[in-house]
Formats: C-alpha cells, structure tokens, sequence
C-alpha cells in the first residue's frame, strides 16, 4: 500500500540483545530503550498522538504482562494506546495505518520480549493450529528443519550454503555492540558441528534473545523537525500464507513476493536490506522472494541470526534500516519482517531518505 | 552459548495424570486421547520486585519513588507509572493502613481461601500512593467500612518468606475513620 501522508521513522533504539536478562522484569528491560527513543528528539508522550507495542504473554509466562510495561510509557494523563500479538513490525504497521487515517501525527511503537523464562522452541509450537499440528508439540526447531530438508531436496540450498550465511551475519554483527553473537567460527567448523535437527546446526538456528526495541514515527513537518535525515517509509504491506504447512511449498514465501510488489521494492535501488530469516535458509528464501539484487548490502546488524528477541527482532530489521538511512550511509532500503512459523507472515516495509 | 538451555525438555513433577486406560482397539474405535500438555516457566522477579520481596521477608513493606516524585508505589515494578521514570529511591511504609475500597465474598475459591464470607480489600499503607490487595480478619464482614484503620497480621516468624503471603490478613486498630475525601486519589 503506498502511503497518502507521508510518514518517517525518526527515532530508534534498542536494549542490549541478551541470551537472559534474569535480573529484569520486561518494564525494568524496556524502559531505558522507550524513553531513550523519545529523549534523544527531545519528545515526551505528550507530543506522541498514538503508543503501540508488540509482546506475547506466551514468551513471559504471565497474563497481561503487555499492561505492565505500560508503565514504561508515562501513561498519565491517559493516552491513545493499542496492542498487537505480533512482531513489533505489525504494531508498526498499525501506527502507520492510524497516520495516514488521520488520526494521529506521530507514533511511540516498542516490543519486546524476554523468551528466557520458558522453553522457546516449545511454547512456539503453541503458535499452531490446535487441532492437528499443535496437540503434536512440534518445536520451533524441528519445524524449520523440514523446510531446510525440503531446500536441500529441491537442490536450491546445501549445509554449506546454510553456513556461509550463519558466518556472514555472525561476522557482520562483529560491528553491532548490541549483538548477541558477535563473529564466527570458519564454515568448515561450522559444519563439524553436531545437527540439532538435521539437517539444522545450532548456526543454522536464532539465538533466544531477551531484548527490545522502541522507535518514533512521525508525519511530514514533525518529521523533518525532529529528525534531520528522516527515514520515509514510502511503501509498507503485509501479507500471509496458509498456516496449513502441508499444503504448502515450503520452499517459497509467495507472501512476500506481494508484500514486496505492493510496498514497491522494485520501485528503486536498494542499497540496504535487513531480513528477518530466523534460520539460516530462510535467508535465501527472502531475499529470492524480494527480488534483492546480488549486490544489495543484506543483515549488515548481523540480523537474527545474531541476535533474535522475539516480537522484537522484525522491528529491529526496521529500525536498523532506517539508522543507516538517518546516518546518510544508505538512500534506500527494504526491510523485512516474519511472525509464526515458517515465514507464515511477512511483512515489507521500503525506507528512503530524501 | 554454553549457558543455552537443551531445546525441548518433558518438564517433570508438575503434572499429575489419571491412569490412562487403552480402549481395546478391534472393539472400540479411539475416539479420544489424553496427552500432557505443559509448559515449565522460571520466573524471576525484577530488581524492584525483589527488593519489595526481601522487605516482606523482614516483615516490612517497601515502596519506591521516583526522582522528584512525591508518589511512593507499592509494591512497584521499577517505573513510575505516571511518568514512565526508574523509581530509584526506596521507602518503607506502613504498616498501618486504611481500606479504600472493599468486597464481602460468598463464594471462595482457591485452596487458601478462607471461610466465606469473608472481606477482601484494598489497603493504602501509610506513605503509600497506591493500595495493596489482601483480606480483612477478627471483625465481622458487615462491620467493614471505607475509611477504616488497620494492621496487617503476619505469620510466625518462622514461616516468613518471601511472599505477600507472609500477611495473613489485616486487622482493625484503635483509630478514627478517615475521610473518604482525603482517600481522594488512591481510590
């Protein structure tokens, strides 16, 4: 969908991603990143016409644990205020939506996420549906599995390909200081490695992350006033495949060929582009369903092979774009965000500076 | 990534199951199946969660507040929820209190529920900008009133720990109502 107002990022930033923030409850881990977005452009919640944030009570353990880290926001006197079950990405999208109705001129967007008090890969199967994939308990990891051995089946991807892209992010993420793996051991080490669940080595798999992310969008002349190099959003759209993974060719994404069609991905060149593929082959995946040129720069954050927050990391995709666009390091960008399992939903968001 | 948990892990110990009986599959089609269905959590408090339960360990009750804030929430998550700042300096408060708001209970549920019926209320411990949950013993439910005067009443020491628990429920003292309308604000 291409935007009638337009609508920019102008403020970012994130908690340090962590294996396991112990000593946190989610609003001591959130509140330092959400008023850092609104501090650094010199805002309070005064000057935001909307909040939305993106959780999963699921991943706490603990009912309506969305309403806690309310409390990070100020939320006094009462503010317009949503939630989305999704990756922060959606909470996005809904602030975008509010925007361009009308109803408001900017926008406080956070998720977040601490994933290390359950068993993740566990409490992720109860993403399925509960009649005949969820009473299966199939984790996260052995599903991902099936579509790396569908890949490989396909002769579209090798365990050595798989390593090479776990290396290049792992490295990549060498220059992000809020990575959690930072560098990677040589491919050939990788692939000595034992399978977790074949044909996945534990490179090919997302480190569970606790961490988020906070970010200000605002429209037109509060953009410009509050950013000096806003990161426009001129195209964002999202869209789903079926959540019968039986009845599809997991091999492809066809949702994010349309996703990106309509966000106009290949309006421009694109200079920068930040995937959420949580495992390795998903990667190929995206960036063959995106339609990316080979000399597009992909996951310079290290991506969520480096670091993967739940609810939060397809934001941070987001946010890591539109830090290269504010910087003047990059014009344009696509960023790219996934919920559920097996690249289910997928969202496409094009960024570019003026 | 040493400290990384094993990927899937059957919790034990928390689940109890009647016996499964199996249908004798040539007589009778399956049509039903019993399958655990769990999922283990380590929860962990937070540093001001903690520090509130330490407190209550002492028998106190710590609140906290923010930087120039006059508000002292108890018991806190770490932020002031008015204006999104760490409360960072911590305050006991108490632990007489006055009920702000009340419920006579007839139907109990849960194992600690104590014979219906019973009061259950909000007490805004002296100090204290917000109330604390609990309910109320030693005086008849119809002789609770908004505005009433109380203690809590802990358990033996030797059964302290770090729990509202430790508050076994609060009790009248000797001191006049106070006014509904200085209550204003912590309703």
């Amino acid at each position: 969908m291409s935007p009638s107002r337009e609508v920019a990022v102008v403020s970012v930033a994130q908690t340090p991603q962590r294996r396991a923030a112990t000593e946190l409850s989610e609003v001591e881990m959130i509140q330092p990143a959400i008023y850092q977005a609104l501090d650094q452009i010199g805002a309070t919640i005064a000057d935001i016409g909307f909040t939305v944030s993106g959780s999963s009570d699921y991943l706490a353990g603990q009912a309506f644990s969305f309403v806690m880290t309310l409390d990070a926001v100020g939320a006094w006197p009462p503010i317009k205020e949503s939630h989305v079950e999704m990756d922060g990405a959606w909470a996005l999208y809904e602030a975008w939506l509010k925007i361009q109705a009308g109803h408001a001129d900017t926008a406080l967007i956070y998720s977040y996420s601490k994933a290390s008090p359950g068993d993740l890969p566990r409490v992720l199967s109860r993403q399925l549906d509960p009649y005949y994939y969820g009473p299966l308990w199939p984790d996260s990891i052995a599903m991902a599995g099936l579509q790396a051995r569908a890949m490989i089946d396909a002769g579209l991807i090798t365990e050595a390909d798989m390593a090479e892209i776990a290396q290049r992010n792992r490295d990549a993420a060498l220059s992000n200081p809020f990575a959690q793996i930072q560098g990677s051991a040589s491919v050939d080490e990788l692939l000595s490695q034992p399978m977790m669940s074949d044909p996945l080595r534990r490179h090919d798999c997302p480190p569970i992350t606790d961490g988020g992310v906070a970010m200000v969008i605002a429209a037109g002349d509060t953009a410009r006033k509050w950013s000096d190099r806003p990161a426009w959003i001129r195209g964002i759209d999202h869209r789903v495949d079926s959540h019968n993974f039986g009845a599809r060719d997991l091999t492809r994404a066809p949702s994010i060929a349309i996703a990106a069609e309509k966000a106009g991905v290949s309006a421009g060149k694109v200079d920068v582009a930040e995937l959420h593929a949580p495992f390795t082959h998903q990667e190929l995946i995206v960036r063959t369903e995106l339609g990316l040129a080979d000399d597009v720069l992909v996951n310079p954050s290290g991506g969520s092979l480096a670091a993967n927050p739940m609810m939060a990391a397809g934001l941070l995709r987001i946010a890591e774009v539109a830090n290269r666009i504010s910087a003047g390091t990059a014009d344009r960008g696509v960023a790219h965000a996934t919920s559920g399992h097996l690249l289910q939903q997928n969202l496409v968001c094009v960024l570019e500076g003026e | 990534m040493s400290d990384d948990r094993s990927i899937s892990e059957f919790p034990e110990g928390l689940w109890t199951q009647p016996a499964v009986t199996t249908p004798d599959l040539t007589a009778e089609p399956v049509q039903r199946i019993r399958d655990l269905a769990s999922m283990r959590y380590d929860y962990t408090p937070g540093l001001t969660q903690t520090r509130f339960l330490r407190g209550l360990e002492q028998k106190k009750i710590i609140g906290e507040r923010a930087e120039g804030s006059t508000d002292v929430y108890v018991s806190h998550r770490g932020i002031d929820p008015v204006t999104g700042i760490p409360t960072v300096e911590q305050v006991e408060v108490g632990p007489h209190a006055t009920i702000t708001a009340f419920c006579v209970v007839h139907i109990g549920f849960g194992v600690n529920a104590p014979p219906t019926p019973f009061v259950s209320a909000l007490f805004l411990a002296d100090g204290a900008a917000v109330s604390l949950y609990g309910t109320v013993g030693e005086i008849p439910h119809d002789q609770v009133r908004i505005g009433m005067r109380v203690e809590p009443v802990w358990v033996d020491d030797s059964e302290l720990t770090t729990s509202m628990e430790n508050i076994k429920y609060w009790r009248p003292i000797d001191e006049p109502d106070v006014p509904a309308e200085q209550l204003k604000g912590h309703m």
